[in-house]
């Protein structure tokens, strides 16, 4: 079989891969966004299709009720939050860490993502509060978003206001660090190796 | 039918105070058990404390992490070829439909497109890993309810899927089989595997489904124990960010291979006109145990239809997307055979060379067995991603468990557990 006969599907646009082309910003709910907060400092950016709205932390809240309230916008489901720690990429950031927010709305099958940077004010080494790493909890709007908080917290130290429950998730209650952060070693702070061995007679 | 009950003040015990009980006398006709981490009807290591009145649960808290492995800290340290051996880790039930799901996201992110031969292929192996998942899970009900020979008769079968994933990867359980723009290879013999998979799809499931059904579909011990157990209602599923059969199972029409379809589940997959695969997505309005059971055997049986639309409709031509060398391996005959696909299988997989990536983030979501397991990678231009968040299906459907069996006996615990089909690899990462 020649290469030709693989049909016209397979072409990859090599160009537009390395100059990605300039954002359209056209989903619909942008602008009622706009016009419902039309104080609010909002950004957008654009990607492969998808769109991502970027949003102060005070007005996440806000603007998050209105995306699921407002009929025209409509989006009813909360597919995922999670976070990214952006110390030392490469590209210039709003702040260190940005916390996102997937939603979809059922009636229409699109998908929409509200972003959030926060900056921390202490050294990130630790586990320390810091009274910067703050946000709004969504669960109130979704009790869904209670453990993807959970998780943001244990991985990220990132603190949620109003959660009902804010404990660690995935790694145990006095654990020594948020492991998902940049400045945290893959290997771990020698959690593993300092682990007290039992011999069986202790046991 | 669940019944309310008012906890007096709450208590959860943890890791650490299991000396809580001894110390703590005044807590009247109420008692914790400890369900799990070592568990049989856990399935993995999960770990349930559960406040009880008599045998009626007054309180579930859920623990988990215990299998906790850091694996979105090491995709940071991966490439995006090397990542697919982590991910079949996670839902080990239906491992290949992670693999295809994570290069999806890392095709969006890239802007690539595949050959429809790859499509076609990529599309039989999500079906059958969907039906792989399925027959576990629902085998597994029957087993946790204590009809072991229905988890026998879906375990017989899955071992088919298991053959066909070794024959196409070399490998039965992590088939790690995708690769960025295609597979690691093409099929070995395209006839054998045709005649592997129809003989799967046309004697063996049916044959398995049949014996499930017989055994248990209408069986009233077992519509007992499922029947009006652990409801969620519509409205809950959705606000409870509830996916796959667990969300259709209470009247949520969602299967992202309809809404927000990929592979040859959406129109012109070929790029040539062809129509997308014909199924139907079984809904269910009773949202309890014995509703996400019957999903789960429809679902199977429109997947086998799904493959029994493709198997004899794979295109010929190469299953990876010809690259400039920059994004897909060459195949392994270039690589030995002349000097530039050598060069190009270098640029790949060396450690200093590899992927120059977008600068920017993607999100690729694929319908799996447990719903919508999704990527989300942010790239910062090399060959490793900065981050890679995976959207876990278990994790989030297991979130709604404590208020699931709040009520309800200890012994639907076990019910309800299975109906989640909760994968723990995939639960805590």
């Amino acid at each position: 079989m020649t290469i030709e006969a693989a049909g016209a599907g397979n072409s990859v646009d090599f160009h537009a891969m390395s100059h990605p082309t300039t954002p359209t910003l056209d989903h619909p709910v942008l602008k009622h966004v706009k016009e419902h907060f039309p104080s609010a400092r909002l950004r957008a950016t654009e990607f492969r299709g998808q769109t991502t709205i970027i949003v102060e932390p005070g007005d996440l809240h806000e603007v998050m009720a209105f995306l699921r309230d407002d009929p025209r916008c409509a989006f009813n489901f909360l597919s995922d939050i999670s976070a990214v720690d952006y110390l030392g990429y490469p590209a210039e950031m709003i702040g260190r860490f940005g916390v996102y927010y997937v939603l979809c709305a059922y009636s229409r099958t699109d998908r929409i993502r509200v972003k959030t940077f926060v900056d921390p004010s202490l050294p990130t080494d630790g586990i320390v509060e810091d009274p910067s790493l703050w946000l709004d909890s969504v669960t109130d709007l979704w009790p869904g978003a209670e453990w993807m908080e959970r998780e943001v917290f244990d991985m990220f130290g990132i603190r949620f206001r109003g959660h009902p429950d804010l404990r660690r998730i995935l790694t145990w209650e006095s654990y020594p660090g948020h492991p998902l952060r940049k400045d945290y070693p893959v290997r771990g702070r020698g959690e593993r190796e300092n682990f007290r061995v039992i011999s069986r007679t202790d046991a | 039918m669940p019944f309310t009950l008012k906890p007096d003040e709450g208590f959860d015990i943890d890791v650490e105070s299991t000396d809580y009980l001894k110390t703590h006398v005044d807590t009247g006709d109420r008692w914790t058990l400890n369900f799990g981490p070592q568990h049989p009807a856990t399935h993995t290591t999960l770990r349930v404390v559960l406040e009880l009145d008599g045998e009626r649960i007054a309180r579930c808290t859920p623990h988990i992490g215990y299998l906790h492995s850091g694996f979105e800290k090491l995709a940071e340290h991966m490439d995006y070829n090397q990542y697919v051996t982590i991910v079949s880790r996670m839902n080990y039930l239906s491992p290949i439909a992670n693999d295809i799901c994570w290069h999806h996201a890392v095709e969006t992110l890239f802007g690539i497109d595949l050959t429809p031969r790859c499509k076609v292929i990529r599309t039989i192996m999500a079906e059958l890993a969907r039906i792989q998942d399925h027959l576990l899970c629902v085998g597994a009900a029957a087993l946790d309810l204590g009809a072991f020979t229905g988890f026998l008769y879906g375990f017989n079968a899955r071992e088919r899927i298991y053959d066909i994933c070794d024959f196409i990867s070399g490998q039965r359980f992590h088939p790690d089989w995708t690769r960025v723009g295609g597979a690691m290879q093409d099929l070995p013999d395209e006839e054998n595997f045709k005649k592997m998979v129809k003989y799967f799809v046309n004697e063996d499931l049916p044959q398995a489904l049949e014996d499930l059904e017989g055994l248990v579909c209408r069986n009233r011990i077992f519509i007992d124990r499922t029947a009006g157990i652990g409801v969620v209602s519509k409205e809950d599923a959705i606000a409870w960010s509830l996916s796959g059969p667990m969300a259709r199972a209470s009247g949520v029409v969602r299967d992202l291979r309809k809404d927000e379809p990929y592979l040859c589940y959406a129109d012109n997959w070929d790029g040539q006109g062809a129509k997308a695969v014909e199924f139907k997505v079984p809904v269910h309005t009773d949202g309890d145990v014995y509703a996400r059971f019957q999903v789960r055997i429809e679902e199977m049986k429109q997947s086998a239809h799904i493959i029994r639309q493709l198997i004899d409709r794979i295109p010929g031509g190469p299953i990876d997307t010809l690259a400039d060398g920059k994004y897909v391996k060459p195949p392994k005959s270039d690589v030995y055979g002349s000097i530039e696909g050598l060069i190009q299988h270098f640029e790949i997989i060396m450690s200093n060379r590899g992927w120059k990536a977008p600068i920017a983030e993607a999100y690729g979501a694929n319908e799996t067995a447990n719903g919508e397991l999704g990527y989300f990678i942010v790239s910062d231009g090399g060959p490793r991603p900065w981050r890679v968040r995976t959207r876990p299906p278990s994790f989030i459907n297991y979130s709604i468990m404590a208020k699931l069996t709040e009520g309800h006996m200890l012994a639907d615990v076990v019910a309800i557990l299975g109906s989640i089909n909760v994968v723990a690899a995939e639960l805590d990462r």
